[in-house]
């Protein structure tokens, strides 16, 4: 998915066999409908069937590929008492996972699936008092959920329901003053995962 | 319980002798007849990774191995000295894999590798997936569902390590008592997320979720949970779980029970919108006095949103909003 998008954002997808890269895609799909990451390990998790749908809808080539009912059927599978989605069926709900599980209904035009208000109300209150934001509950905020966490709420077109001046205070406070990247959370080391990623959520308030 | 793991040290061999030095495998006689294969990073490389030359040599030797398609004892250890280098390296992992499905090697020293992998990387997907592999050869639990329980000793929600623990579970039919441990973990943490998760695992898999019993245990469970924590989320949401498929307003000891929160005084927006979830199950099936409901559960929402729970006002607006649209008269619509 990183490489597709990279050439994409260069220009430069015209450079690669796109043939050949949609049938490994499609190859790794499981008869159960879940994804592997690769064709050498087994791993089969919800993230796999992001990557390989978006992918494919970058490529246009979503249809006449994969099994779309079954890789759809998968990711309501992964879904719990909670509302929200893990790796696999059973998991823990995982805002991570959320992202990813979403993502592909969006992609695949099977939003309506979901109940939009419960998966709402589960996604805004990964937002603690500091104004940041959790992967599960009960968890520590991380900078990297002001992405995956609202890109879930934008996709079910929620976003307001999080407090948005919190969120942006929180999200500068993990700026580092010093190098200007941007932290987990206020006080630590800054990384481009998370420099990234709170750039990502503050496009979206 | 941290161990760098792509440490360049030497090995330690006693307090006594002198540590061997660490010799690189293009200096290694026994590998002499093995061409190193360079990473090929392609001819103008952006953004390249300051690899070690210990990592260099490593992985220069790994990479003609694959090649050579070999897969000897002596390419075991190299494996290993590669996946202890980079431990996320999934290649690696199947490589070794399949050595050791050809060399038919000893999986229960693959076991202590495993495990002391995973103390140094507890959230390396790769060495967990590997793990599940060498149990799965193995065809026997053993002490697995202890190991686990050492992990979570050191992370009670390292997700990994629940994941894995789902899986053996399923696997080997490991259920009974499975519910004990997943009760004395929420008594450690009654906020611990993943142990509510599992419980509901093993309700709704090996215990009769649809069975009254069960459903008024695990009810009264959670209340007395909540009762102790009342603004935890996790009891909350397992109890809305439960009872997924019943009717709210018609479970009279629950409706009791959070009567009686109220009464005394218990603050906390998950008892708060419980009490709108109910008021709308009535709603929703003509039960009650409509304009009595309506106004209590605007109370209730008001208060969220000023008061006990403002971060989410817009989400609290919106629940009024539409409570107000599906059961409102025309006119008293904002």
């Amino acid at each position: 998915l990183s490489a597709v998008q990279i050439l994409i954002t260069l220009d430069a997808l015209h450079k690669m066999n796109v043939d050949s890269c949609v049938s490994y895609i499609t190859s790794l799909q499981c008869k159960d409908g879940s994804f592997t990451g690769d064709r050498v390990s087994g791993e089969v998790d919800t993230r796999f069937t992001f990557c390989a749908v978006a992918t494919l809808s970058l490529l246009n080539r979503i249809n006449d590929t994969i099994n779309l009912d079954s890789a759809v059927q998968f990711i309501h599978r992964s879904s719990n008492f909670d509302g929200g989605f893990g790796v696999r069926p059973d998991s823990e709900s995982h805002s991570g996972q959320v992202y990813c599980a979403l993502g592909t209904l969006a992609l695949l035009g099977r939003l309506s699936e979901v109940d939009g208000d419960q998966l709402g109300w589960w996604l805004c209150e990964r937002q603690l008092p500091s104004g940041g934001l959790n992967g599960r509950p009960q968890k520590l905020p991380d900078v990297c959920y002001s992405w995956w966490v609202l890109s879930s709420l934008s996709i079910i077109n929620r976003v307001h329901w999080i407090s948005k001046n919190k969120l942006v205070e929180y999200i500068l406070a993990c700026q580092d003053i010093e190098t200007g990247g941007i932290a987990d959370r206020p006080g630590d080391w800054p990384d481009p995962f998370h420099t990234l990623f709170g750039l990502a959520g503050l496009s979206l308030l | 319980m941290s161990g760098s793991g792509s440490g360049d040290g030497e090995e330690f061999v006693g307090w006594e002798e002198k540590p061997k030095p660490y010799i690189f495998y293009k200096d290694r006689p026994e590998w002499s007849d093995v061409q190193p294969v360079p990473q090929n990073d392609g001819p103008n490389p952006v953004v390249c990774i300051a690899y070690t030359p210990k990592f260099q040599d490593v992985y220069d030797y790994f990479r003609a191995i694959v090649h050579r398609n070999e897969r000897s004892s002596r390419a075991l250890k190299l494996t290993e000295d590669a996946a202890i280098l980079n431990p996320a390296n999934y290649t690696v992992w199947a490589y070794r894999r399949s050595i050791i499905n050809d060399l038919k090697s000893d999986l229960d020293e693959e076991l202590k590798l495993s495990t002391k992998m995973v103390f140094e990387h507890p959230k390396n997907y790769q060495i967990w997936f590997h793990r599940m592999a060498i149990i799965d050869w193995l065809k026997d639990p053993g002490d697995e569902l202890s190991f686990i329980a050492s992990v979570l000793e050191l992370d009670s929600k390292n997700y990994h390590a629940w994941q894995h623990r789902q899986w053996l579970i399923r696997k080997f039919n490991l259920w009974e008592g499975e519910l004990e441990f997943v009760s004395s973990l929420i008594d450690r943490d009654i906020r611990n997320n993943s142990a509510w998760n599992q419980r509901y695992f093993v309700i709704s898999n090996f215990k009769d979720i649809n069975s009254t019993d069960i459903v008024e245990s695990e009810v009264e469970y959670s209340l007395n949970k909540i009762r102790l924590t009342p603004n935890n989320e996790s009891p909350w949401n397992y109890l809305r779980g439960i009872l997924q498929s019943q009717c709210l307003y018609k479970n009279t000891s629950l409706r009791a029970a959070l009567d009686t929160m109220v009464n005394n005084n218990i603050c906390s927006p998950f008892l708060e919108e419980f009490r709108v979830d109910i008021i709308e199950e009535q709603l929703e099936d003509g039960i009650g006095n409509k304009d009595e409901l309506l106004d209590v559960a605007k109370d209730i929402l008001d208060n969220l949103s000023n008061t006990l729970d403002t971060i989410r006002v817009n989400y609290w607006n919106y629940r009024l909003k539409k409570i107000n649209r599906q059961y409102s008269n025309a006119a008293d619509v904002e």
